[in-house]
């Protein structure tokens, strides 16, 4: 285990800095780590447990039920589709508003950010007034036979909506602190706006893309409020993976819930395995970040 | 605007644009606009009916207590991870991410299966006389949960660049732990403090995957919220549904409001810290 580098403008302590005292030090890290054990570590072991209590064999025949099969690739379809698009739009909004000076550049970062904030049933909710058939295109489009809502496009719009500000959010003060002179320099030099962005720009942040879209991705898959809502929740066709989830719970399978739950949970052990790792690679490349 | 020699501000700016103008803004305007048709003595109808406000006041309060209690183990947990040196400090660190990396629906399940009757908790619990499970307590826990991550990563980076010197100087003046806690780190933390839990609570408010898992979702006594504008919904009562979004769209305004007053506020004082 390497140690955190010190920061260069901290320097050492002369005197016994407050709190690192031998009683001090041993309550405060003892309440920390009761507390984190009960609302941190005990969800992840009761998952697990609770998934294999009957054994391995019925725990691979949950795994293995078609709705939850069905769910596995709905979800991973909805992310296939909405974690591309919201790299190139993370890619397309922070460039715009790191790279220029306009006005309303403050609030269009703030409008960037606002699915952050909105409740992804506010979301969902929201979709329903512009597809379902009491909203504003509803009626259009049913006119036309194309289905938004209760399937997959209405799953993939919503998804999109409340990850919007994911990849954007990781290249923004990035972006800031870099600056434009590189840019600058190769485009003086006779590089094109795409030789710029792939050579210069893009090297540069390439760890922190990764990271939006992993951290994207795991929202994806995990989403339940705002897919809850347009999904329509039919059985073996609109359900994802945690309305799955809960669709097992609701019918008192709950080894079933918990099963289908281990492949989320194990998503998630993994979106933080690789951040770390991110930050770690991201790290060596600018220490000062 | 200043001339750039970097091209790409009109395909960027357009796809940026574009995007946000179709995936948010176009919903929420639509959402806006189904509120509105209602007229204002039917949205007051809907949003004084008992049950709204049984809800709204449920989930305010739910999410008052997750906050005050994220506000103090987040700070413990900040201040461990950014002071201390001990084995399984890395372990710690990523433990903090589980809440944003484990889907809602995940942690609710799995809260539950915790606090129910025959859980590691609930039993216990229960043979103390304390029910967690379908009560506003699992709600609180359950808001708690979602928003960890948000008092720690704010409150962490500012612990960690507290620089040494006023602390010594204030120690070699006699100061006592208590007197530099409260008259020096605290005053330096608490913007950020203040930020963390503004944002922490603003996610408690919108919380549905975990929450209705583990709150039995009985009207007047458990239901939040969000679990109403879905209910609404699936009666297709849909100017109801409307009604309530709104309302929760307003209370995320509002806080969207108050976690940037309290950030810009934040950044200043870490501004004058620096300089």
């Amino acid at each position: 285990m390497t140690p955190k580098p010190q920061r260069p403008a901290q320097p050492g302590w002369m005197v016994t800095p407050v709190g690192a005292g031998p009683v001090a030090r041993f309550v405060v890290l003892s309440v920390v780590a009761v507390v984190t054990l009960f609302i941190l570590v005990a969800p992840l072991a009761v998952i697990l447990t609770s998934a294999f209590a009957q054994g391995v064999g019925v725990f691979l025949r949950n795994l293995g039920d078609p709705g939850t099969l069905h769910a596995m690739w709905l979800t991973t379809i909805t992310a296939l589709i909405a974690v591309p698009v919201n790299i190139l739009f993370g890619l397309a909004a922070a460039w715009t508003v790191t790279k220029f000076e306009f006005p309303g550049r403050t609030l269009l970062i703030a409008l960037i950010e606002l699915p952050y904030s909105i409740s992804p049933i506010v979301a969902g909710v929201a979709y329903l007034f512009v597809y379902g058939s009491q909203g504003l295109f509803g009626p259009l489009l049913e006119q036309l036979g194309i289905k938004v809502m209760f399937a997959l496009p209405g799953i993939v719009l919503a998804s999109m909506f409340v990850t919007a500000p994911y990849v954007a959010r990781e290249l923004i003060p990035l972006m800031q602190v870099q600056g434009t002179d590189e840019e600058e320099a190769a485009v003086t030099l006779g590089a094109g706006g795409f030789a710029t962005f792939l050579r210069v720009t893009l090297p540069n942040i390439r760890w922190a893309v990764l990271y939006g879209a992993i951290l994207c991705n795991a929202r994806v898959l995990g989403e339940f409020g705002a897919v809850s809502v347009v999904s329509g929740n039919v059985r073996g066709q609109t359900t994802t993976l945690p309305l799955q989830i809960e669709l097992l719970y609701q019918d008192y399978n709950v080894a079933g819930a918990f099963a289908a739950a281990t492949t989320l949970t194990a998503v998630a052990v993994v979106t933080i395995l690789l951040k770390m790792l991110l930050e770690r690679l991201a790290g060596d490349e600018h220490p000062s970040l | 605007m200043r001339r750039s020699v970097i091209p790409g501000f009109g395909l960027g700016l357009g796809i940026t644009a574009l995007y946000l103008g179709v995936i948010v803004l176009l919903p929420l305007c639509a959402l806006i606009l189904k509120a509105s048709d209602l007229g204002a003595t039917q949205l007051w109808a809907i949003l004084s009916s008992p049950r709204t406000l049984a809800a709204i006041r449920l989930t305010v309060t739910m999410a008052l207590a997750a906050t005050i209690f994220n506000a103090i183990y987040g700070l413990l947990l900040a201040w461990v991870l950014a002071r201390y040196q001990f084995p399984g400090k890395r372990l710690l660190d990523a433990l903090v991410d589980v809440p944003f990396a484990l889907p809602t629906a995940v942690a609710g399940l799995a809260l539950t299966a915790l606090f129910s009757k025959t859980g590691w908790f609930g039993g216990p619990l229960d043979a103390l006389g304390l029910q967690v499970v379908y009560t506003p307590l699992g709600i609180a826990i359950a808001m708690a949960f979602t928003s960890i991550p948000f008092v720690v990563r704010t409150v962490q980076p500012v612990i960690e660049d507290l620089g040494s010197d006023v602390e010594e100087a204030s120690r070699s003046l006699g100061a006592s732990d208590l007197q530099i806690l409260s008259k020096i780190i605290f005053p330096s933390i608490f913007p950020a403090l203040l930020a963390g839990a503004s944002l922490a609570f603003a996610r408690s408010l919108g919380e549905f995957g975990a929450v209705i898992f583990i709150a039995g979702n009985q009207p007047m006594k458990t239901e939040i919220v969000a679990l109403l504008a879905f209910i609404r919904l699936e009666e297709y009562d849909y100017p109801a549904a409307a009604a309530i979004a709104t309302v929760m769209l307003a209370m995320a305004f509002a806080m969207l409001i108050v976690t940037n007053t309290v950030q810009a506020w934040q950044l200043r004082y870490l501004g004058r810290g620096n300089a």
